[in-house]
């Protein structure tokens, strides 16, 4: 009977094989997948029981902090957003609550706010039995910019004809840093209140303008025309293109604002004046080539490099009707595309970096929110690093443009704008939505000061009637940027 | 050195994982203060230092690794029940006691075990009314659709655990005896050997007794455990792998029938193929959170005490009566069922690992003992109690990880339960008689005789 008896032994030990197989199985290789499974409420428990670090703006206005419910030695945490009007940073900050998932700044900087390490660190925490402790962050953005912002296009939306019920979008950006000092988007919404919600989708104003939204961004596309068509050389500031209204770009006649008509002028008085007639011709003789070179220089046709989440940012480029980017390649009537018409449309997250770039010597700094992250001992464990993105323009083009774009504030379309008295550079746009009903969508980007670059800003209201970018939407870069030079 | 020093010797890791378990928890809740757990491991060691004296009186020559290797196992139980509650800790430290009573009691009133023999029927007798006194209208207890308990007044017992041995030392009596005859010359058909059909008839018998009991007790693991430990015993018995594929064929064909039709056994099955489906049964959280659990695990665990186990603040249900681990667990029956989810997720599967490797030592030692014992009832005897023993760990821990369909039962000086572990103590009680038998000296020979040839170990 031995015989059978050993190979009933070896028969089981398969069977304690098979034991061991699955168990690591489960535990390991499949341990993943089981984490993902939507039945899983573990990963959202242990979540909870991590106190998350706050979140702070750059003077210090705490607008995100967790607070432990329910008591116990292992209490969970529940977020709240503290503002008073918590809708001012709603977009740029997100939420982030176990049942809704997260979103902003809660979702990129998630890692530095639950306090997750690699495994080595958190092995030694295991070891001496440290809780899982989340770090704080402060972020570049400037809380009274941020609220002058929101403000400023509130009563703007209130007060012009053709606007209300439509939202806008400032951004501002140091052009040295890339630091995001201002991410307003109108109308917002308080993330308090998703914690409640059954529905996030139906919450309003979660739609970020400043990264999601894209519109035609007028005539300030002609700053990435004008820098375009310095630094590739073909251009110089005195070099003279007729002017009048009614020249054929793209074998359709063109006219310019108001139908006003130039005899041959200069490239500085064009963009002053912003004469469409002009940039067409310049956007022609440059061809989509170059144009789209520079373009892709400034950022566009990419997700922006900004640390945001990568699903609420949006490209800027020439959309198909389709909603895909088109590239050099396609059909493009790029004399329309140099004025900011034909079918491009950019993010005001884009037409900051773009001033940006020519504020900063012509370097574009990747632009970031993160100004310091500490973890929960109170050391440093991110800083704000500039980092360059790309080098768009030379030194050179980028003083030239800047002394044209200070000209458009002096003595042209933005003309009567002030910061504080210092000269600044700017540039209007006032994209036209429905040429019959006369509503617009304007625009303003610019930088202070045109000697020593602080800030630059974009500007942008969804809809008004019969209004230029000069007029609706300079005033609020002008302010945002008065106070962020004060402050 | 002699069997007993080394029995004395390995006894050294069961103090070392007393101290190192007991240590962990403690520090893992450092919230609370005390120095309850080295009294319970001082207390249980104590009991195994004193069972080894009466081993080392009683069996001088019996296997020196078993008691080890149990006391290993109930040992660790015993911390993963302290880091669940520290109350069930209290409870099952206490059933040990009880067990020890059973394990010397057992070696001091069956002097000589072969007189199971000739009570055999009046033993199978006993294991037929354990297992079906479940039913029994006022003493029996449903529980998750099984009849598994026995509720006398405040005592909670399962019959089964005990039953399993009367069954096995029944079928052992029964295939010695009759071993000659089932193995005779038979037909051959398409390759298979098939047994006269005479012979067939403890084979119905037996079978026929498995499936009333998945009837009668709804109880697919018992069904599994005896059924298998009577294939194996068969097998031991008359070499003949046909007996055992005829019965597998019988067995499977059978619970294939009868399952279906309990809605119980039915839904179990679901649940194993797909304990995802979009309308699995309700049950099917179970096995849904046993391996979530493991998930958590990994290679190393989180650690004793760190896994999450009972819910935490708002999560814990309002309408908790009796209180964690009954309820308030996201693990459901943490120090029972589902003990060896709460192994893996806190040991990793490192730790869970080392828990099967036990169970493969102990299977070792049980097949060495049957293999060196001389004669055919003794053989069978310790062929049968391993197998049945090993087999109910590889049914609760093949329940946990999905590789057949969950059944309630326990895992063997593990999971927290009197009844189990009463049951099991007497199991390895007739083990070790049985191994002392082999080992004892006879005039004229060594101790230990070249008989190991069947083992590699």
């Amino acid at each position: 009977m031995n015989v059978p008896i050993a190979r009933l032994y070896t028969f089981l030990l398969i069977l304690f094989a098979i034991l061991v197989y699955f168990t690591s199985k489960w535990a390991v290789f499949d341990a993943e997948s089981l984490e993902d499974k939507v039945q899983n409420r573990r990963p959202l428990i242990e979540e909870q029981q991590v106190p998350r670090g706050t979140i702070t703006t750059s003077d210090g206005v705490l607008v995100a902090e967790s607070h432990p419910q329910g008591g116990g030695p292992r209490p969970v945490y529940v977020r709240t957003y503290p503002e008073d009007d918590p809708t001012v940073f709603g977009n740029p900050i997100g939420y982030s609550f176990v049942e809704q998932g997260r979103t902003g700044i809660e979702q990129s900087e998630n890692d530095i706010l639950a306090g997750e390490q690699n495994e080595f660190a958190s092995i030694l925490d295991q070891i001496r039995d440290v809780p899982q402790v989340g770090g704080d962050l402060t972020i570049t953005l400037d809380a009274q910019a941020q609220r002058l912002a929101v403000q400023q296009l509130q009563s703007a939306i209130a007060s012009t004809a053709g606007a209300a019920g439509f939202g806008g979008s400032v951004v501002a950006i140091e052009p040295d840093t890339g630091a995001v000092r201002v991410a307003a988007s109108v109308p917002g919404f308080d993330p308090n209140q998703i914690a409640d919600a059954t529905s996030v989708a139906d919450i309003k104003g979660l739609f970020f303008r400043a990264t999601q939204g894209t519109y035609q961004p007028g005539s300030t596309m002609k700053v990435v025309t004008a820098a375009a068509a310095l630094d590739s050389g073909e251009f110089t500031p005195d070099s003279m293109l007729s002017g009048r209204t009614g020249i054929e770009i793209g074998g359709v006649r063109l006219e310019n604002a108001g139908g006003e008509t130039f005899g041959e002028i200069d490239f500085d008085f064009a963009l002053t004046h912003s004469v469409n007639t002009y940039f067409a011709q310049v956007g022609e003789q440059l061809g989509t080539e170059t144009m789209f070179e520079y373009m892709d220089r400034f950022g566009f046709n990419a997700i922006p490099e900004l640390d945001f989440p990568s699903d609420q940012m949006d490209e800027s480029g020439v959309y198909d009707s389709d909603g895909s980017l088109l590239d050099e390649s396609d059909a493009i009537d790029i004399g329309r595309v140099a004025i900011g018409q034909e079918r491009l449309l950019v993010t005001p997250l884009q037409m900051a970096e773009v001033v940006a770039a020519i504020g900063n010597d012509g370097t574009l700094m990747q632009p970031t929110f993160l100004q310091e992250a500490k973890d929960p001992d109170g050391r440093t464990i991110e800083k704000l690093d500039p980092d360059e993105q790309s080098d768009v323009v030379s030194e050179e083009t980028a003083s030239q443009l800047t002394e044209m774009m200070t000209h458009v504030t002096e003595e042209g379309t933005a003309a009567g704008l002030t910061v504080g008295g210092i000269a600044f550079a700017g540039k209007t746009g006032t994209a036209e939505i429905d040429v019959e009903a006369g509503l617009n969508r304007p625009w303003f980007i610019g930088f202070a000061p045109a000697a020593d670059p602080q800030i630059a800003v974009a500007v942008m209201l969804e809809r008004c009637q019969g209004c230029f970018g000069g007029e609706v939407a300079g005033p609020i870069a002008t302010q945002v940027m008065e106070s962020l030079l004060s402050g | 050195m002699s069997a007993r020093n080394r029995e004395l010797f390995a006894l050294i890791p069961v103090a070392l994982l007393l101290i190192g378990g007991f240590a962990a928890v403690f520090i893992a809740r450092s919230d609370q203060i005390g120095d309850l757990s080295l009294i319970y491991g001082a207390y249980f060691f104590a009991l195994c230092l004193a069972a080894h004296a009466f081993l080392r009186f009683r069996l001088p020559y019996a296997d020196p690794y078993l008691f080890p290797l149990c006391a290993l196992l109930a040992a660790f139980g015993l911390v993963m029940i302290y880091r669940i509650d520290d109350g069930f800790a209290l409870n099952q430290a206490s059933v040990f006691v009880l067990g020890l009573i059973a394990f010397c009691g057992t070696i001091l009133l069956l002097r000589d075990y072969s007189v199971l023999e000739r009570y055999r029927y009046l033993i199978a007798l006993g294991g037929i009314v354990l297992l079906m006194a479940p039913r029994l209208p006022g003493i029996g207890a449903q529980a998750n659709g099984a009849y598994l308990g026995l509720s006398i007044g405040p005592i909670n017992f399962q019959p089964s655990e005990l039953a399993k041995i009367a069954i096995v030392i029944f079928l052992a009596s029964y295939l010695a005896e009759r071993r000659e005859l089932l193995s005779v010359a038979a037909r051959r058909f398409v390759g298979l050997t098939i047994p006269p059909l005479k012979h067939f008839g403890p084979l119905l018998l037996v079978w026929g007794a498995a499936m009333v009991l998945l009837v009668f007790t709804r109880d697919l693991g018992s069904s599994i455990m005896f059924f298998g430990a009577f294939l194996a015993m068969l097998y031991v018995a008359t070499n003949r792998f046909s007996y055992v594929l005829i019965g597998l064929g019988m067995f499977l064909l059978g619970s294939y029938l009868l399952g279906s039709s309990i809605e119980h056994v039915q839904e179990r099955f679901d649940i194993w193929m797909d304990p995802f489906a979009p309308k699995s049964p309700e049950g099917a959280g179970q096995v849904q959170q046993s391996l979530f659990a493991q998930a958590d695990g990994g290679l190393f665990g989180t650690g004793l005490g760190d896994s999450l186990l009972k819910l935490p603040g708002p999560f814990f249900p309002e309408s908790c009566q009796t209180g964690f681990p009954e309820c308030g667990s996201i693990l459901p029956a943490p120090h029972t069922d589902f003990i060896y989810a709460v192994i893996v997720s806190e040991l990793g599967l490192f730790g869970a690992c080392g828990v099967i490797l036990c169970y493969a030592l102990i299977a070792a030692r049980g097949f060495k003992t049957a293999i060196m014992v001389p004669d055919g009832f003794s053989k069978l005897l310790a062929a049968g109690l391993t197998t049945v023993f090993v087999l109910q760990a590889f049914v609760i821990i093949g329940g946990v990880t999905k590789v057949i369909p969950l059944t309630g039962v326990t895992l063997p000086f593990i999971s927290f339960g009197g009844s189990s572990v009463i049951a099991n103590m007497v199991l390895v009680a007739l083990l070790l008689q049985i191994s002392d038998r082999a080992r004892r000296p006879r005039a004229g020979s060594s101790p230990v005789t070249g008989t190991e040839e069947g083992l590699a170990l």
